[in-house]
């Protein structure tokens, strides 16, 4: 597409958009009244339940059903057997996910699901269910499933880019890069190799997955879910039951917290098959176990470093070999990982290689710029590591070799006008950088890319008779965008951001969206919206010229108003959207814009994240003292939203440095499935996150915004090991550097 | 599942002991329903106690004090005489969870969960505090470090509950101190925990020490030979790094997915070390 807009980037002036308003949705969710995924009900609905895997590998040699169905209050009892191949085969992996097949591959796969009326029936159902397993050997770190005699878990799934003589675990290989690998390292003053671990982490979501599913015999369908984008819901479902996609109509919940974790299924073709089964309404609610055994933490990673490094700062090479373990099905985020490891810089010789590895552990789902903050934890390691080692300035290191526009990228592209320096040289001038630091206090930096990303979206602006404006967008608002809708329709109308009201449409009421993902909403969304509001200006410029007798063309949108283009037009008064919509019926009929794109020129984004801790050596407890995050944001439609975004991914980060972490034992079962030993942040482990928004604008959105949800996420698990380290004398190279884990390195380090 | 709410300790030890199958006592709830909810629980009865006037009061005793089963931690921390007294007791139970559970947990119920970890526990037992019991033979006294006897398992008969905690009259001169190590800085469970209570002469040397640590045995432990290392010393440096040694010396932790045996071995004498300061400070002690 092309919009002639886009070549535009010098300076807007706004009027809205930059501003600070409510947010729409807060009443509702202050007070509790809002509705998330387990606050739907409808008159018959049945309990659904699920039955999971008790073993990290088995065989489902059987699955005895009987007892459960014959149990008073028990409307059906469903297992693989009752779903059929899907009509896409693109969604096999998820069905399997869903409703284990031949064999569960983790502790917490579901093997079978009841719906019941009542959870107290549906839990004794569960017990009624006998599965037969066949034990199989399992395996669920990364490196173990490497090795040539690992258990496999789908032999012959390996696809052609996979060398010959590799763990049948390994489903593919990735390679990126230009240049001369050895011939820059022979260039460098010092080579530095390290390998880098870093531990699967959940999004940690507050609100559990939860729907409601209702299945006529008529073949039509209504889903109710918590998601990040059911369109997305609809047509993996629709492939799973083998239903046409315009029979199921799924509406979005609110959303308590996705992270990336809900851009897919897990529940929802369980609980259709289950209520097509029964002919009632059927419910499901997982519990907070049941999400951190059974939903998507992102990859563990294991990652070799390989960096040339002259002694005033220049690297002459960088090369990474990733390992990422993405769960039990393929498809773990090692591809962008190895993107984005060296997106940052500006490098003659450059490589990086990824194997995406399967293993006995929930298939990893997206989360927050997936598969880059372990690949930046490697790399901003290593350059810290390399720059500390010559005496220089970590911020200049990273400012001499820093990609700029016209940069070829390690992935490939060549970036046009992008944010990095400008993070960097204000950073560097920041207060924070020249405060002083106490014993046992270090500072350390590092730098984050992520693509973001644009896709399919479509947006409809009707125009009420009363004049004020309803907006219908298809992604589920996560991060404040029904505010950041209004406010871009406001601006382009002219108008007030209260007349504007953004709803989330359902499946029935807009064509394809693309899920809430890639930190696309406020970029593509919003793009659209404009456009929309532009389509309703051109419509209502009409209107106002039928009624002045002239012609289209002479009429121009300014203000919140049709006006004669010129003195040419002739002197007709303006005409504001709230008296064109009064006549609206008499000039033609209702006014309405809409807007459908595959958007395209979603600007790629950069942070520097700055950060003081200070680590109690007698303990290895880390306090994190100030923390400062330079973010690009192209433009920053709603600043407390953009600030909040840079805030909660430096948090989900620091938590990701610091103690979450799935823990397996050798039993394969995930020994820390609730939040007393998964670890996320809590405020007082906080101090406040400080944020400068950059504005450098994108080229490719009318008003120069970019994606901010996802960049904030990469730097921190590097900037806090490299604060960490330098507090800590010694460096840390493994996550999480949990108390035991750093207190060992302290006092080997001391010995 | 039966709900038994009576009002007075003859009924409910009654009721108790007429239940044919499971019936748990409820206090707080706080880990009891959190137990169910996950269904770890299952019991065919719940007998709460806080209908039992004389269970929810804080009273003098003694010249100690008396606080009864059905006390919250939010009612010992806004109750300023018992903190002035045992300020580490005190400390202890209100790090119990969140500010909401604060206003459900109780100490006798963190005691009867008996977890290796809880946190009061140490802080009682360094404390010299007694717990009493009820049961059909009437009541009982036993001290606190005898009640908790294994993970998950108490030296209470069927029949029998804890109605409350008795904490001696504080000596003067003396003070006590709890630290636990968390990985985060609260809404966590202790790696380890350490008391200690300890007595000064006019003159500043110990008289008289209890030393606890908590989560690095089955149950939590008394250390008789942590409390000599500070019994006729000033509580000095060297005292002190004499502490740490013999808690380390004492800890027998196991290696889980809270920290290793090395971690809570070593941590063990640092918030021993760490706790004492306190302590010697709450004493009036020169620090």
């Amino acid at each position: 597409m092309a919009l002639d807009s886009k070549t535009d980037t010098k300076p807007q002036q706004f009027k809205v958009v930059g501003t600070r308003p409510l947010r729409p949705d807060g009443i509702d969710k202050v007070t509790g009244r809002a509705r998330f995924g387990a606050d739907m009900s409808a008159p018959g609905m049945l309990v659904g339940l699920v039955l999971r895997s008790p073993h990290p590998h088995a065989r489902i040699r059987s699955i005895d059903t009987s007892a459960a169905e014959a149990l008073t209050g028990v409307h059906a009892v469903v297992t693989r057997a009752d779903f059929g191949p899907p009509s896409d085969p693109g969604v096999a992996d998820v069905l399997d996910n869903c409703m284990a097949g031949d064999n569960a591959l983790y502790d917490g796969h579901a093997v079978a699901a009841v719906a019941a009326i009542s959870g107290k029936v549906a839990r004794q159902a569960l017990k009624l269910i006998k599965v037969d397993y066949q034990p199989l050997p399992h395996v669920t770190d990364v490196d173990a499933a490497m090795a040539p005699d690992a258990p496999a878990l789908h032999e012959g799934r390996a696809d052609e880019t996979v060398p010959a003589g590799m763990s049948p675990n390994v489903m593919a290989r990735h390679e990126f890069g230009h240049g001369d690998i050895d011939a820059g390292l022979s260039q460098a003053d010092r080579v530095l190799e390290r390998t880098y671990r870093t531990e699967a982490t959940h999004q940690g979501y507050i609100e559990p997955h939860a729907c409601l599913a209702t299945m006529n015999a008529d073949g039509q369908a209504d889903l109710w879910c918590c998601t990040q984008g059911h369109y997305m819901v609809r047509n993996t479902c629709a492939a799973i039951l083998g239903i046409e996609q315009g029979q199921l109509r799924v509406t979005a919940s609110e959303i308590g917290g996705g992270f990336g974790g809900k851009t897919t299924v897990f529940l929802e073709p369980v609980a259709l098959k289950l209520s097509q089964k029964s002919g009632r309404p059927v419910k499901m609610v997982m519990s907070r176990s049941e999400v951190l055994r059974a939903t998507g933490p992102t990859a563990s990673s294991s990652i070799d470093v390989r960096i040339g490094m002259t002694r005033d700062g220049r690297i002459t090479a960088g090369f990474a070999e990733l390992r990422y373990q993405g769960g039990a099905y393929p498809g773990s985020p090692v591809d962008m990982g190895s993107m984005s490891a060296f997106a940052p810089y500006d490098l003659e010789n450059v490589r990086t290689v990824g194997f995406d590895v399967v293993t006995n552990r929930p298939k990893q789902a997206a989360y927050r710029a997936p598969g880059a903050p372990m690949a930046a934890f490697a790399v901003e390691s290593a350059i810290d590591e390399l720059a500390r080692g010559f005496g220089l300035d970590p911020l200049e290191v990273r400012l001499k070799n820093a990609a700029r526009e016209g940069t070829r990228a390690s992935y490939g592209p060549t970036y046009p006008a992008i944010g990095l320096e400008a993070t960097l040289r204000t950073a560097k001038d920041h207060p924070h950088w020249s405060a002083p630091l106490g014993p046992n206090q270090g500072r350390g930096v590092a730098c984050g890319f992520w693509f973001n990303f644009g896709g399919d979206t479509c947006v409809s602006l009707n125009i009420t008779p009363d004049g004020t404006v309803t907006l219908s967008e298809g992604n589920p608002d996560i991060g404040g965008s029904r505010a950041s809708m209004s406010m871009m329709a406001a601006e382009e109308l002219g108008i007030p951001y209260d007349r504007v009201r953004t709803v989330i449409a359902d499946t029935g009421s807009l064509g394809q969206n693309e899920v809430t993902d890639g930190s696309r909403v406020t970029f593509a969304v919003g793009l659209a919206t404009i456009e929309a509001a532009r389509a309703a200006k051109r419509e209502m410029c009409k209107r106002a010229a039928q009624v002045w007798g002239i012609d289209e063309d002479a009429v121009i949108w300014e203000d919140g108003a049709a006006r004669p283009a010129g003195p040419n037009a002739g002197q007709h008064p303006p005409m504001s959207l709230a008296e064109i919509a009064a006549i609206a019926s008499n000039t033609g009929g209702p006014i309405a814009g809409h807007f459908e794109v595959n958007a395209e020129g979603a600007g790629v984004s950069f942070a520097t994240h700055m950060v003081d801790t200070e680590v109690d050596p007698d303990t290895g407890a880390v306090k994190i003292l100030r923390y400062t995050v330079f973010q690009d944001a192209g433009k920053a439609v709603h600043p407390s939203y953009v600030e909040g975004q840079f805030q909660g991914g430096a948090v989900q980060g620091i938590g990701w440095a610091l103690n979450e972490a799935y823990i397996y034992g050798e039993d394969g079962i995930l020994q820390n499935p609730g939040f007393l030993d998964y670890r996320i942040p809590v405020a007082s482990d906080l101090p406040m996150i400080d944020t400068v928004i950059l504005e450098i604008p994108n080229p490719g959105h009318p008003y120069g915004v970019r994606g901010v949800g996802e960049t904030s996420i990469v730097p921190p698990l590097a900037a806090v090991a490299n604060s960490v380290s330098d507090a800590a004398g010694v460096r840390m190279t493994s996550l999480p550097m949990s108390p035991p884990k750093l207190l060992a390195a302290i006092r080997s380090g001391q010995s | 599942m039966q709900y038994l709410s009576p009002t007075t300790i003859d009924d409910a030890i009654r009721l108790l002991s007429s239940q044919s199958g499971d019936c748990k006592v409820l206090a707080g709830g706080t880990d009891l329903l959190v137990r169910m909810r996950s269904g770890f629980a299952e019991p065919d009865s719940i007998l709460d106690i806080k209908r039992i006037d004389e269970l929810r009061r804080i009273s003098r005793d003694a010249g100690g004090w008396r606080i009864g089963a059905a006390v919250s931690g939010a009612e010992m921390g806004e109750h300023a005489d018992l903190v002035a007294d045992w300020p580490g007791v005190v400390e202890a139970v209100n790090l119990i969870g969140s500010t909401q559970i604060q206003g459900r947990a109780t100490m006798a119920g963190n005691l009867c969960n008996a977890s290796p970890a809880a946190d009061s526990v140490p802080a009682m037992i360094a404390a010299g505090a007694v717990a009493r019991i009820a049961g059909q033979d009437g009541l009982r006294d036993i001290p606190v470090a005898d009640v908790p006897t294994g993970p998950g398992k108490t030296c209470l008969s069927p029949g029998e509950f804890v109605t409350s905690i008795w904490l001696p009259s504080r000596p003067e001169r003396s003070g006590d101190a709890y630290l636990r190590f968390i990985p985060r800085t609260e809404m966590d469970i202790a790696v380890v925990g350490c008391a200690v209570a300890l007595t000064l002469d006019a003159g500043g040397t110990c008289t008289a020490a209890r030393v606890s640590l908590g989560a690095v045995a089955p149950t939590a432990i008394l250390v008789d030979a942590a409390a000599d290392t500070l019994i006729g010393t000033t509580v000095d440096d060297t005292a002190l790094d004499a502490l740490a040694r013999a808690c380390s010396d004492a800890a027998r932790p196991i290696a889980d997915k809270r920290g290793t045996v090395e971690f809570r071995v070593h941590v063990a004498g640092v918030l021993a070390k760490r706790a004492a300061i306190i302590a010697k400070t709450r004493a009036g002690g020169a620090s």
